[in-house]
C-alpha cells in the first residue's frame, strides 16, 4: 500500500485513503501490478497478450463509433457502410481501425498460442489459463464470423451461407438447425439483425468475461517464461522471487515500447494498405450481397482458412465438418496431451522441435491452401497437411512422456 | 537451427506465389499505370465517365460536391460540365434510368459503378475498356467478360477492332482458336495511344470513386507513422532506463 502513496502530495494521499477505506484501490493495484512479480526473462513472444488486450480496446472503441452510423438492415447495410466510408467525418478511419483490428487480433492470438507451444505455458499449473484462452479463441472466431456478415457484401452473404450450411450436414437436426440460426429459409434481413445483436452485445460480453477469467487464472500462478521453470522456487528474504521483477513499472514500460512497435505496423496497414491485397478486405465484398448470383470463388477471410482447408480435405461433408470441429476441439486438451516433464522447447529434445516445425508448416500451408481455388493436386496436399496437423497431437501424446529432455536450469537465463 | 527454420519457411511459402488471391491477377489484365494523384487525369476521367458511361451506370455513393473538392474543381465547373440532369451540387451521381427499363433493354440492369474500382481494380477496368472487339457474329464481345451484354460505348473514340486467331493444341490433342492479337478495322477519332490514355483516365477516376478517402488517408498516415516512430524511440529510452537495474 505504501508504494502507491510514496510519491504523492498530502491532498492526493488523503483522497486515496478516503477511497481505500471504501474500495480496495491500493491493495488491488498492489496485488496485480506493483506487488505482482513476473519473470525477468520475457522475450518477443510475451508482448502478444498485452497487445491483444490493446486490440480488444481498439475494437470496442471503433465498434461503438461504427454502431452509431451503421444500419443493420438488408436494404440499408451496404449503403450505410459506404456512408461511413464517404460521408461520416473520418468514418473511413473508424472502419479501417475495425477491419485492420479484426485481422491483427487473429495474428496476435495465433502468435500468442504459438508462444505456448514453444514454452509450454499451457502445462500445469496453468491448464485453466489455456482452457479459458481457448474459449476466448472460439468466442473470437464467432465474433469475427458474425461481424463479417454486417457489411452485406457478396462475401458476407455467401461466406455466411457456406458456414451456416455446415450445420446442415448434421443428421436429422441439421436442416431445422440451419433455419433456426438464420431465422428464415435463407440468409435474410432476420439473419443480419440477429448477427448484429450477437456481434455487438452477446459475444463481446462473453469475451470480456473470459478475458477476466484468463487474467485471474494467470495471476494465480504467475506467468510462465521462456525457460519454463517456476520462479517462485527461488525466493529472497522478503519472499519475492529472485528471478522476478514487479510487473509495474518494469513490464508496463516494456509493454509501452511494444505498443509503439505494434502500432507502427498497425497504422502502416490501416493508412497505406487496408485491403492487404484482398486478404483483410476481400475484393468481392465491395459488391452488394445478391442472393441470386453466386461468386465464382467463395472463401473465408484468411484467419479461418486453415480450418476451411481441413473441411475441404475430407470428401464427405459430415465427416469434413466433424474433422474441422475436432481440429479446434483437440486444442482444448493440449495441456493433457502434452505430457512432457519439461515445459520449454529449450530443454526438450530434437523430436519436439521437429514435431512443432511440422505442425507450424501444416497450419500455415493449410491456411494458404484454404485461400486457393482448389485444384485436385491442392486437395491432396490439404489431406497431407491435415494428417500432419492431427498427427502432431497423437505423436505428442505418446512421445512427450518418453522423449529425450535436457536438464532444466535452477535459475532463468537472462 | 534458425537457418533451417528460415529455409523451411521459404519452401512452404514459395510455391504459393502462383496462387490467385486477388482479382487483379486474372489473365489478360494489363498494368494500367492509373494514378489517382494525377488530378488532371481524374478530371479527364470524370469528363469521359459522365459523357460515355453515366447514361447507364450510376455512381450512387459519389457526391458532386465531394468530387469537386477532391478533383480541384469549382462548383460552377462541375455544374456546367459534369451535371446533365437537374441534380443539385450536394447530391449523388445518380441516373434517371429505371432498373426495370434497363433490364428490359439490355437483358441486365447496368450495375452501379461506385465501388467497381475496389472490386475489380484499375488494371482490370483499363484492360476491360481496351478489350472490346467485334466478333464473327457481328456482336460486341470482350476479352475479360466474354459474351457480355454491354456494347462498346467508346467505339467512336477507339474504333472497331477485330480479332486475329491462332490455333493451339491442348495436351489431350484438342485444337482450339485463341485470340492472338487485334486488328483495328475501323479507325476511331483517337489514336491507340490516345485511347489507352482515355481508358487509363477512366480507370483512375473509378479507382478514386471507389474510395475517395484514399488520398487523404495516405497523407495523414505518413504523419501518424512518423509520430509513432518518435514515440516508440522515446518509449525505448524509457524502457532502457528502467531496466538498467535488472540483471
Amino acid at each position: 500500500m505504501a508504494k502507491v502513496a510514496d510519491n504523492m502530495s498530502k491532498k492526493a494521499k488523503s483522497l486515496l485513503q478516503w477511497f481505500d477505506a471504501r474500495l480496495p484501490v491500493s491493495s488491488f493495484w498492489n496485488a496485480v501490478m506493483t506487488g505482482y512479480y513476473a519473470p525477468k526473462n520475457f522475450n518477443f513472444w510475451y508482448y502478444m497478450g498485452s497487445l491483444a488486450l490493446l486490440v480488444l480496446v481498439i475494437q470496442i472503441f471503433s465498434g461503438i463509433l461504427l454502431t452509431m452510423h451503421y444500419k443493420p438492415s438488408a436494404l440499408e447495410a451496404f449503403a450505410s457502410v459506404e456512408y461511413i466510408m464517404r460521408d461520416v467525418e473520418y468514418g473511413w478511419l473508424i472502419r479501417y481501425m475495425h477491419t485492420t483490428g479484426a485481422s491483427f487480433f487473429f495474428i496476435l492470438i495465433y502468435l500468442h498460442m504459438f508462444r505456448s507451444l514453444l514454452y509450454g505455458s499451457h502445462k500445469a499449473p496453468r491448464e485453466l489459463v489455456w482452457v479459458f484462452g481457448m474459449f476466448l479463441y472460439v468466442a473470437l472466431m464467432a465474433e469475427a464470423f458474425f461481424g463479417y456478415i454486417l457489411p452485406w457484401g457478396q462475401m458476407s452473404y455467401w461466406g455466411a451461407q457456406v458456414i451456416i450450411n455446415l450445420f446442415g450436414a448434421l443428421p436429422t437436426i441439421g436442416e431445422p438447425l440451419t433455419q433456426w440460426i438464420r431465422g428464415d429459409y435463407f440468409i435474410s434481413d432476420a439473419t443480419l439483425n440477429r448477427f448484429f445483436a450477437l456481434h455487438v452485445i452477446a459475444v463481446p460480453l462473453a469475451i470480456l468475461g473470459l478475458v477476466l477469467l484468463h487474467l485471474v487464472a494467470l495471476r494465480e500462478n504467475g506467468s510462465n517464461n521462456p525457460d519454463g521453470i517456476e520462479i517462485k522456487k527461488n525466493k529472497d528474504a522478503d519472499g519475492h522471487p529472485l528471478d522476478g521483477i514487479p510487473f509495474h513499472p518494469y513490464y508496463t514500460v516494456k509493454d509501452i515500447f511494444g505498443v509503439g512497435m505494434f502500432l507502427i505496423l498497425f497504422t502502416f496497414i490501416l493508412f497505406m494498405w487496408p485491403e492487404v491485397g484482398g486478404m483483410f478486405l476481400e475484393h468481392d465484398n465491395f459488391v452488394p450481397a445478391d442472393p441470386l448470383v453466386t461468386p465464382v470463388h467463395i472463401k473465408p477471410v484468411w484467419y479461418f482458412t486453415p480450418f476451411y482447408a481441413i473441411l475441404k480435405a475430407v470428401p464427405d461433408k459430415l465427416l469434413g465438418v466433424l474433422t474441422m470441429g475436432a481440429s479446434v476441439l483437440v486444442l482444448f486438451f493440449l495441456p493433457w496431451i502434452d505430457r512432457s516433464p519439461v515445459k520449454s522447447i529449450r530443454y526438450r529434445g530434437l523430436w519436439y522441435k521437429v514435431l512443432l516445425a511440422l505442425f507450424t508448416i501444416a497450419f500455415v500451408r493449410l491456411g494458404l491452401l484454404g485461400m486457393a481455388e482448389g485444384t485436385p493436386a491442392q486437395t491432396w496436399e490439404m489431406r497431407l497437411w491435415t494428417l500432419v496437423y492431427f498427427m502432431f497431437f497423437v505423436l505428442l501424446f505418446f512421445m512427450s512422456p518418453r522423449g529425450k529432455t535436457k536438464p532444466e536450469p535452477e535459475r532463468v537465463t537472462h | 537451427m534458425k537457418k533451417l527454420a528460415v529455409t523451411l519457411l521459404f519452401t512452404v511459402l514459395l510455391p504459393l506465389s502462383s496462387f490467385k488471391v486477388s482479382a487483379a491477377s486474372a489473365a489478360g489484365v494489363e498494368h494500367s499505370g492509373a494514378n489517382i494523384r494525377d488530378t488532371a487525369s481524374l478530371q479527364r476521367g470524370a469528363k469521359w465517365y459522365v459523357n460515355y458511361c453515366m447514361g447507364c451506370h450510376s455512381l450512387d455513393y459519389v457526391r458532386y460536391n465531394r468530387l469537386a473538392e477532391d478533383l480541384d474543381l469549382s462548383e460552377d465547373m462541375v455544374m456546367q460540365n459534369l451535371v446533365f440532369s437537374n441534380a443539385k451540387f450536394a447530391e449523388t451521381m445518380s441516373i434517371s434510368m429505371l432498373p426495370d427499363q434497363s433490364s428490359a433493354w439490355f437483358g441486365k440492369t447496368p450495375p452501379d459503378l461506385s465501388l467497381v474500382g475496389r472490386s475489380r481494380g484499375p488494371d482490370w477496368l483499363y484492360s476491360y475498356l481496351k478489350g472490346f472487339y467485334r466478333d464473327e457474329n457481328g456482336a460486341w464481345n470482350n476479352t475479360l467478360l466474354p459474351n457480355l451484354s454491354m456494347p462498346n460505348v467508346l467505339w467512336e473514340l477507339q474504333g472497331i477492332q477485330t480479332p486475329v486467331y491462332r490455333q493451339e493444341t491442348s495436351e489431350s490433342g484438342f485444337t482450339f482458336d485463341v485470340i492472338d492479337h487485334f486488328e483495328l478495322t475501323t479507325a476511331g477519332t483517337q489514336s491507340p495511344e490516345e485511347f489507352a490514355e482515355t481508358a487509363r483516365d477512366i480507370a483512375a477516376f473509378l479507382d478514386y470513386a471507389g474510395e475517395p478517402a484514399k488520398l487523404q488517408r495516405k497523407d495523414i498516415g505518413v504523419w501518424v507513422i512518423l509520430f509513432l516512430v518518435i514515440f516508440t524511440f522515446v518509449a525505448y529510452l524509457l524502457k532502457a532506463e528502467y531496466w538498467r537495474d535488472v540483471h
